[in-house]
């Protein structure tokens, strides 16, 4: 089993979530996440974190030992408020 | 979430989850903490005086398995407040620092106090350990 990277789990969090933007930081075991999504708008903090945590279903709490995670919603650009 | 003919383990912590307005899963138990995030949140939740039950998921890999099948959540701890899942260590933290956690557990930021922490009642047979100190 081959320990998790910070750089993989911000990849595969960038691909599962739409559009998202990851920060990660972590020692192979315990990694502290900053997502930015604006598919977390309109949910609870919750729903926003099982969407992190979905992309990485059983691993989280085996291979991935612990996942710190915040969830920003990004302030839409000027042109997509219009 | 389907109903399974006969899952004590399971039936057990919904059950504890229903019947304590406040109840924390954890790793250890309110005195002795066996992980840093379970360490921080009973931290938090004892220095604005919450009154809260415990369940130490330690002792039976099964508590851990069930629980996040029933809360739909892969990491411990979990707070549950009225049956419902507030969050882990992160979702607890985030709340305490913007006082949101006051409201949740229907406290006001006067009452916090270095009150100890206090559990709501256990049932004495279940498979789980749940702490009672009232």
């Amino acid at each position: 089993m081959v320990s998790a990277t910070p750089q993989e789990l911000k990849e595969r969090i960038e691909a599962g979530i739409p559009k998202s933007v990851a920060e990660v930081t972590g020692d192979g075991h315990h990694f502290n996440a900053v997502v930015s999504a604006p598919a977390f708008a309109g949910l609870n903090r919750i729903a926003q974190h099982r969407l992190v945590y979905d992309v990485f279903g059983a691993e989280v709490g085996d291979r991935i030992h612990a996942l710190s995670i915040q969830t920003l919603i990004p302030s839409p650009t000027p042109e997509e408020a219009r | 979430m389907s109903d399974q003919p006969s899952n004590p383990m399971r039936d057990a912590i919904q059950e504890a989850i229903d019947e304590n307005p406040v109840i924390l899963f954890m790793k250890g138990n309110p005195d002795a903490p066996a992980c840093g995030f379970s360490a921080r949140t009973v931290a938090i939740l004892q220095s604005i005086g919450a009154r809260f039950a415990a369940v130490d998921i330690l002792p039976d890999p099964r508590i851990r398995q069930e629980l996040s099948a029933i809360s739909n959540w892969p990491t411990i701890p979990q707070l549950f407040v009225g049956g419902e899942l507030i969050g882990g260590c992160d979702i607890i933290s985030e709340m305490y620092e913007s006082g949101e956690l006051f409201e949740t557990l229907g406290l006001k930021p006067a009452d916090a106090e270095p009150e100890q922490v206090v559990a709501t009642a256990g049932r004495p047979a279940a498979p789980l350990s749940i702490e009672n100190r009232l």
